[in-house]
This record gives structure tokens, C-alpha cells and sequence, in this order.
């Protein structure tokens, strides 16, 4: 194979279709799941694409444009329902599936985009039992949106990112009674518009500083205790309330899921909790590279999207023997306000016309100007009416302005 | 009377505060037209898309995502909801097929979110 797509979400379709695009010849992708689309197939609300597409598609219309791009390309091989257990560092893909058993594919580039995984129950330590009814929101989400099944009648939700907020009104929908949105921090972890939208149309209440101390229940979930918590957020005695119900649904953050980078040793950025990137969307080991929510969980599909054809026109130039893989790279830092970057180094000689740059701010601002600055000259000034840690910031380096310095370039938010 | 609304318009999320002189709709807090737009039919009758799933046959899933070709009257949600409960259709189906016509006489048709093949 030329180039190996490991995952079928959005970023593994927009990376394949971009590879054919610029005449790669033998491109396959590898997906896990029965059908191509990924996590967006369960994601049936609207407010998707309205970058790419200019309106608000469902997460599965989105996903069929993909889906039929991928069909339209004479031989994109797919293969279904296979999972990759293991990737060496010489490309060597270990995968399998039902019918035709352990396979080994060897490639000359290969494309991570695994995606991203639920946080789940064990890694936000809730005391108590271990009966059934505590589901991640994505779970959920599957059961009730494509298997058509209802997990339960009345629902407590743990954070208020927007997964959390989207199922609370799904769930309303649905005929379940949330009892409410309980958020370990102080202010909402999702968009107020989602607030606005799916709480506060609907009446669900959002409790701030407050968590879920203990599970109740044998076999079945009965109810939970919650506790207001502290500035350290611990939670205050005192303050710990009984609530009965037979679902507990876990919206408590993403993590991009890189077992299978880890294994290749691939070197992981510890504040995206993906690979470490290049220009190309390459990572550590050459001709492996990374795309979407593997890299970095991005917001917007569009973005994820973007980044599996970056990853794509870069695996494809490094097919062509085009790619410089020797000259030194130089680093991009966050500097104020900003928490982290993608991606994190560039090689210079790499360059297109424009370098975007992904970055999240570490806390709320308004009325500031996002700068850049190389070898004490500005590369980048943009100036942002509000800016906000769930809000993803893409900007686009001019490349001119770059090409000649050798230093490193930093990237700050700053106020005013 | 004078209301306070976010605007769900963008993520900016403005708060809009809209009041009513005389018969014109005032709307303040907003950052852009957009948002006067909404300010206003959010005063007026606010309204939604609607997306939610209808039962499926024949399909390796048992539920085919919908999604309304317009905004509805925020009060007539659960009734299009119900209405949509009490349906099952069978695969096969494309995308953008309209699965009800003109929605308890809204104006606005519930249309299939997904292509299912049959099985």
C-alpha cells in the first residue's frame, strides 16, 4: 500500500479523499466499526460544516458528503469491521477482522486518525458501587440515537461540556427526565449557546461547584449523592443531597486515543495528549502522520476534517520523495494566555503559501489581539472580540514573512 | 416588557436585551445583523430546528435520524416529536428524503438526516 488510513471518522475520509486527489495509487483505510463516519453517525443534531459546507448540517450529513467522496473514488479499499491491533515502526500494519483473519499490510505512509475517547467513570473517581446505569454520553448517545434503545427514565448528568448539553435536551426529547447538569467547576465547560438551546429551553437546571460524590445501587443504579465542592474542589461537608435516578451519564471530557502511537513510540505532546506534529501533520516517526481528534481534540469537525487533508497532501509529497526530512525544525511555543499549539514544529523548506495554527486560550478574554512573533519581528496580529478555553483558535501564518528567520516562532494572546 | 436572550446564532454568544416600542422590536446587545434577527423572532416566536430519530425496518440500525428543513415553533417540539414516535419506515432510504410533509402545518418537512441500505 501507499498510504494506510487507520480510522474511518472524519478525518480518515477527508485524508483518504485528499491522497487520491493528488494521484496517490494504492490508499486503504481501516475502520473498526460496521459503516464509515465514525463518531458523527450518532451525532444527528445540527451545527456542523458551517465552515466547509456554509450551513448547519447533522453530524450525519456531514459525514455521508465524506462517505460519498470516498465511494466516488474508483479504489479507495475500505475495510470494515477490522481492527488494528498493532503498528511497527518500519509501517508494518497488524490488523484483523471476521473473515479473513490476522493480516499483515505493509505501507510506505501511514495516517493515525483513531480519534478520540469518552473519560469514563475510573478516571473521575467516583465512589460507591458499581451497578449498571452509569454510561459515558457518548454511550448514550449511540443506544438512544442509533440503536433506538432508552437507558433509562430519569437521568442525572455529570459536566457541562457539550456532549453533556447536547444529551440533556436529546434526552428531554426522548421522554427521560434530566434532573439536572452538575459541574465540578466554577463556570460552564460547553458554549453558552448550547446552554441557551439545551438547558434553558428546556428547563434543566445546571448546578455549578458541584459534583457527584457517591453511587447508590446494587445491580441497578438507584441514585447518586451530590456535594457542593470548595475553591480546591473538594467537596463540603454538609452540603451532600440524595438524588434518586436510574441513569448517571458522563460528560466529563475527551482524550485522543493513541495506543497505537504509544506502542510505535511515537513521541506524545503531554498537553494535547497526541502525537507530537509537523507542518505536514507528521509526526515523530517519518512517513507516519496524524490527523483530528488523535492529534488534538479539535471542536469543530471542519477543522478535523482540514487536518486529515494537510496530513494527506503531506504523506503524498513525502511518497514523491518531495518532503525535506533532514534540515533542523524549529519550534512553535505558546506564549501568554495560550495553552498549547498545533503544531508544535515546523520545517521551513515545507512550507505552502500558509501555515495555519491551531491553539486554545487558557482562560476567558475579550477585546484581544492574537500575536505572532519571530525573531522579534511580528509574523501575526489578529485582533478577536472574545476568546474562550472550549473555542478553538485558527489562525494563518503568511509564510513570507517566516521564510527567512531560523528562531523559534511563539504564538500570544494578548489583551487589547 | 424587556427580555434577555443569548444569541445561539454563533459562538460568541451575545446577550441580547429586545423590548418592544410602539409596534418596531428593539434589540440591543448584539454584535452583529444576524443576531438583531434572531433577537427579534426570539421575542416575537422563538424557533428551532429539530432533529431527533424515527423508528427503522429492514436496516442494520434501528433508528433513522431526521432533521426538520427549517426552524419550528419552539412550543411545537414535543408535538412533532409525538408524531414522529408513533412512525416506523423501512429501509431502504436516501438522504433527504422527506419522511413527513409540512409538519403539523408548520410549513416545514421532516426530512431523512442519512442514506440506510436495506437488509
Amino acid at each position: 500500500m501507499d498510504i494506510v488510513v487507520i480510522g474511518g471518522g472524519p478525518a480518515g475520509l477527508a485524508a483518504a479523499i485528499e491522497a487520491k486527489k493528488h494521484n496517490v495509487k494504492e490508499v486503504m483505510i481501516i475502520e473498526r466499526d460496521i459503516e464509515l463516519g465514525g463518531i458523527l453517525q450518532q451525532c444527528i443534531h445540527d451545527g456542523f460544516g458551517l465552515h466547509r459546507f456554509g450551513k448547519r448540517l447533522s453530524g450525519c450529513e456531514y459525514a455521508e458528503n465524506f462517505i460519498e467522496g470516498v465511494e466516488s473514488e474508483e479504489d479507495i479499499i475500505v475495510k470494515l469491521k477490522t481492527i488494528v491491533i498493532e503498528i511497527t515502526k518500519d509501517k508494518t500494519i497488524y490488523a484483523m477482522n471476521e473473515e479473513e483473519g490476522m493480516m499483515e499490510i505493509h505501507s510506505k505512509a501511514i495516517i493515525l486518525a483513531m480519534g478520540c475517547r469518552e473519560r469514563t467513570r475510573s478516571q473521575v473517581f467516583i465512589w460507591g458501587t458499581r451497578p449498571s446505569g452509569v454510561l459515558t454520553a457518548g454511550t448514550v448517545q449511540r443506544y438512544i440515537n442509533m440503536e433506538g434503545y432508552l437507558p433509562g427514565k430519569k437521568a442525572v448528568i455529570l459536566g457541562s461540556g457539550d456532549i453533556g448539553l447536547i444529551m440533556a435536551r436529546r434526552m428531554t426529547l426522548e421522554g427521560i427526565k434530566v434532573e439536572g447538569v452538575y459541574e465540578v467547576m466554577d463556570s460552564p465547560g460547553g458554549l453558552t449557546r448550547n446552554i441557551s438551546q439545551c438547558l434553558k429551553d428546556y428547563n434543566i437546571p445546571m448546578h455549578l461547584s458541584t459534583t457527584v460524590v457517591k453511587i447508590h445501587g446494587n445491580k441497578k443504579l438507584e441514585g447518586v449523592t451530590i456535594a457542593q465542592v470548595d475553591k480546591d474542589k473538594k467537596p463540603i461537608k454538609g452540603t451532600e443531597k440524595y438524588i434518586e435516578c436510574d441513569l448517571l451519564v458522563l460528560a466529563v471530557g475527551l482524550i485522543p486515543e493513541n495506543e497505537l502511537s504509544r506502542q510505535m513510540e511515537i513521541n506524545i505532546d503531554p498537553r494535547t495528549k497526541g502525537p507530537i506534529v509537523d507542518e505536514n501533520f507528521m509526526t515523530s516517526i517519518e512517513g507516519v502522520f496524524a490527523a483530528g481528534n488523535v492529534v488534538t481534540v479539535f471542536d469543530l469537525v471542519d477543522y478535523v476534517s482540514e487536518t486529515g487533508e494537510i496530513a494527506a497532501r503531506g504523506a503524498a509529497k513525502y511518497l514523491k520523495g518531495d518532503l525535506d526530512l533532514s534540515s533542523d525544525y524549529q519550534d512553535i511555543i505558546p506564549g501568554d494566555n495560550v495553552n498549547f499549539i498545533v503544531p508544535q514544529k515546523i520545517r521551513k523548506q515545507n512550507l505552502e503559501d500558509k501555515l495555519p495554527i491551531y491553539f486554545r486560550v487558557k482562560q476567558p478574554l475579550k477585546k484581544v489581539t492574537v500575536v505572532g512573533e519571530i525573531e522579534g519581528q511580528k509574523c501575526l496580529k489578529k485582533k478577536h472580540v472574545v476568546v474562550l478555553p472550549p473555542e478553538m483558535i485558527v489562525e494563518e501564518i503568511d509564510c513570507e514573512k517566516i521564510k527567512d528567520k531560523n528562531e523559534m516562532l511563539k504564538i500570544s494572546v494578548k489583551v487589547g | 416588557m424587556c427580555k434577555e436572550f443569548t444569541c445561539i446564532v454563533c459562538p460568541v454568544s451575545c446577550t441580547l436585551n429586545v423590548s418592544k416600542e410602539g409596534e418596531e422590536i428593539i434589540v440591543k446587545g448584539n454584535n452583529c445583523k444576524r443576531g438583531k434577527v434572531f433577537g427579534e423572532n426570539e421575542y416575537k416566536s422563538p424557533k428551532r430546528i429539530l432533529t431527533t430519530t424515527v423508528k427503522v425496518e429492514e436496516s442494520c440500525h434501528k433508528a433513522l435520524p431526521v432533521i426538520s428543513s427549517d426552524e419550528i415553533p419552539k412550543e411545537k417540539m414535543f408535538e412533532c416529536v409525538e408524531q414522529l414516535y408513533k412512525m416506523t419506515v423501512k429501509a431502504p432510504i436516501k438522504k433527504g428524503e422527506i419522511i413527513i410533509k409540512n409538519i403539523l402545518n408548520t410549513g416545514v418537512d421532516i426530512v431523512a438526516s442519512r442514506s440506510l441500505k436495506q437488509i
